[in-house]
């Protein structure tokens, strides 16, 4: 039981940082990034390379992989996702699909069609005892991982310059930028830092949601879902989503598996059912 | 007071008039369609999947073009009719004609039962939901292998002549006849619908939804019944597809048929109901151009043109094909 919550706080923490860069372009420009996945997916396909083809040790190749995802990150929002900003909603998201099977294709034509394996290294494999549970050293792992990032990333938003301005940003663009506030600049660095984020997220989950070219197509709907019932407005919302939906996930495959994959999408009509707006909503949020 | 409604009702109805009158362009691209049995026999498969395919994209320009929701998971309803026109056959009734009406009740029940969700919430929950229950059936399909097949898909559908007439052949002639008639049936259904206040509304509520409901527009209604009308449509393409192909597979279902669907009506334009299937010839000329290329890449090339068509911007390609058809015609811009 507790093992099971373990690994679905495991799972969900791995969600959040995965999501958590769509959820700031989300409330940052209101932007509907449906490829979001194609970023996470870009991070691990890094690390699948650099460990077979360069044979790194497989901690060395994180930020790599968070550097290649920021970095396609970064040059597709000056290329071609800020002439989106203003867009429709539904040319947002005609946009976005478009990336997202461009991405597909592509690394089915380089990478093939199969699943990709990351060899552990011997010390994350197995199972270690705390406090008289047994959980896998790898999600133990992923939990302190994980839980670094988000108190850092907690830190940055609530104290340091940047944080503000971008807090600022989210609030009120218009007057962000007439308080003389770099807006362009603040998101261009924020959405690569969401991409690089997913690019890691991916590289750290590649052992335990797979790493096939479909990826951004299979988890669209888990980014959408933390998103959705997280709320835009803060880290916290996202977080407890993602967290929530992790356990609610591998309980339900656990429990019955035999209807383990509808568990997630009986929790997103109940939130939606009773709070169609989500969970953690602000007032006078936008 | 009262002699300003009168003339405001008589101006209504005129210009309601006016824009349901049929124009030289219609009849002859229906002409165009029914000549396409005689002039491209050896096409006629091509032909009819073209037809179905445009039926499902108009059944999102229902709801796209008229009432501005952006789903993501219209092949839900495509699929549910697939299914339940298929299982039909196969349970022993094989009159194609009646079947498709009844695997279109099916479809737009589950529409109207999946409309619900549809009203609540922002723009950015709305796709969460179509895309959540597209995947629920995927998922259903799935599971109950006993009853679709799975993966393996339905096989063994066998259909008996339509209404006792006319019986399938192997070049699909009279599949795409089917098709043909159905598609005009329900254009003239759809054209009905549209040009109807019902219709009217409908647009009022896409162009702004909280003054729609100021003035007395009951939105989350009218919603449920574009929804449900639409998912009908999309219910009736998916059974057409399965009686004329006699095979169903969890392919009916994917996202890629939804995502094609948008993108066909964003390739004919949305908003006209002609959008739908004008898309869809342009999209399997397409397709067929470029995956003699690339066959396996296709998805390539269709992520490519959903790109450029945004970044270039959808409006331009229609105000060029208006000022085209203007100078055609010799009218000054």
């Amino acid at each position: 039981m507790l093992t099971i919550i373990f690994d679905g706080i495991a799972y969900g923490m791995l969600l959040f940082i995965l999501a958590v860069g769509l959820s700031v372009t989300l409330g940052l420009m209101n932007f509907v990034n449906l490829a979001h996945g194609a970023f996470a997916m870009a991070g691990g396909y890094a690390t699948v390379i650099l460990m077979n083809a360069y044979g790194l040790p497989f901690l060395a190749t994180l930020p790599f992989a968070f550097a290649f995802a920021a970095m396609i990150g970064l040059a597709l929002e000056r290329l071609l996702y800020r002439r989106m900003y203003r867009r429709s909603h539904l040319d947002q998201v005609l946009f976005s699909i478009g990336i997202v099977f461009m991405a597909v294709a592509a690394t089915d034509y380089l990478m093939g069609s199969q699943q990709q394996i990351i060899h552990l290294p011997e010390w994350l494999r197995g199972r270690i005892e705390v406090a008289g549970v047994a959980i896998g050293a790898y999600r133990f792992f992923l939990v302190v991982v994980c839980g670094a990032l988000v108190v850092a990333l907690q830190w940055v938003l609530a104290r340091t310059r940047f944080g503000s301005q971008l807090r600022a940003a989210v609030d009120d663009t218009r007057v962000a930028r007439g308080l003389g506030i770099p807006t362009d600049l603040i998101f261009a660095a924020t959405f690569a830092t969401g991409s690089g984020l997913a690019g890691l997220g991916g590289a750290l989950g590649a052992e335990i949601l797979g790493l096939d070219p479909t990826f951004p197509l299979k988890f669209m709907l888990y980014f959408l879902i933390v998103v959705t019932v997280g709320g835009t407005a803060t880290i916290s919302g996202p977080f407890a989503a993602a967290i929530l939906l992790g356990i609610a996930d591998v309980a339900g495959k656990y429990y019955i598996p035999r209807l383990g994959a509808f568990v997630i999408y009986f929790f997103m009509l109940v939130v939606l059912l009773l709070r169609p707006n989500g969970l953690f909503v602000r007032s006078g949020a936008r | 007071m009262s002699e300003i409604v009168g003339n405001s009702r008589e101006r209504a109805r005129r210009s309601a008039a006016a824009s349901s009158r049929w124009r030289l362009p219609e009849l002859a691209f229906w002409g165009c369609a029914v000549a396409a049995i005689f002039l491209l026999p050896s096409r006629h498969l091509l032909l009819n999947e073209i037809a179905i395919v445009g039926l499902f994209a108009m059944s999102i320009d229902l709801i796209l073009g008229y009432a501005g929701i952006v789903s993501l998971g219209h092949a839900a309803f495509f699929g549910v009719g697939a299914y339940a026109a298929g299982l039909l056959a196969k349970s022993g009734y094989v009159e194609p004609a009646s079947g498709l009406l009844f695997a279109g009740a099916i479809a737009a029940t589950v529409g109207f039962s999946a409309s619900f969700l549809v009203i609540r919430g922002s723009d950015l929950t709305r796709l969460m939901v179509t895309l959540g229950v597209a995947l629920v059936f995927v998922e259903v399909a799935n599971r109950f292998e006993s009853v679709t097949g799975g993966v393996d898909g339905l096989l063994g559908i066998s259909m008996g002549p339509i209404l006792g007439l006319f019986e399938f052949d192997f070049g699909g002639t009279t599949a795409y006849c089917y098709s043909l008639c159905v598609l005009f049936v329900m254009f003239l259904i759809a054209r009905r619908i549209v040009n109807s206040p019902f219709g009217t509304s409908l647009r009022a509520l896409k162009e702004n939804r909280m003054r729609a409901g100021a003035i007395g527009i009951p939105t989350a209604k009218r919603i449920v019944a574009v929804y449900s009308i639409s998912a009908g449509f999309a219910g009736i393409a998916g059974a057409l597809l399965a009686q004329t192909t006699a095979f169903v597979s969890l392919e009916v279902l994917d996202f890629a048929r939804s995502a094609d669907g948008l993108l066909i009506l964003v390739i004919g334009g949305s908003g006209y109901l002609y959008g739908g299937i004008i898309g869809s010839i342009a999209f399997a000329l397409m397709r067929d151009a470029l995956s003699t290329l690339t066959p396996a890449y296709w998805l390539f090339w269709m992520g490519a043109i959903l790109v450029a068509l945004v970044v270039v911007g959808r409006e331009r390609i229609v105000d060029c094909a208006k000022a085209l058809s203007l100078r055609v015609r010799g009218q000054p811009k």
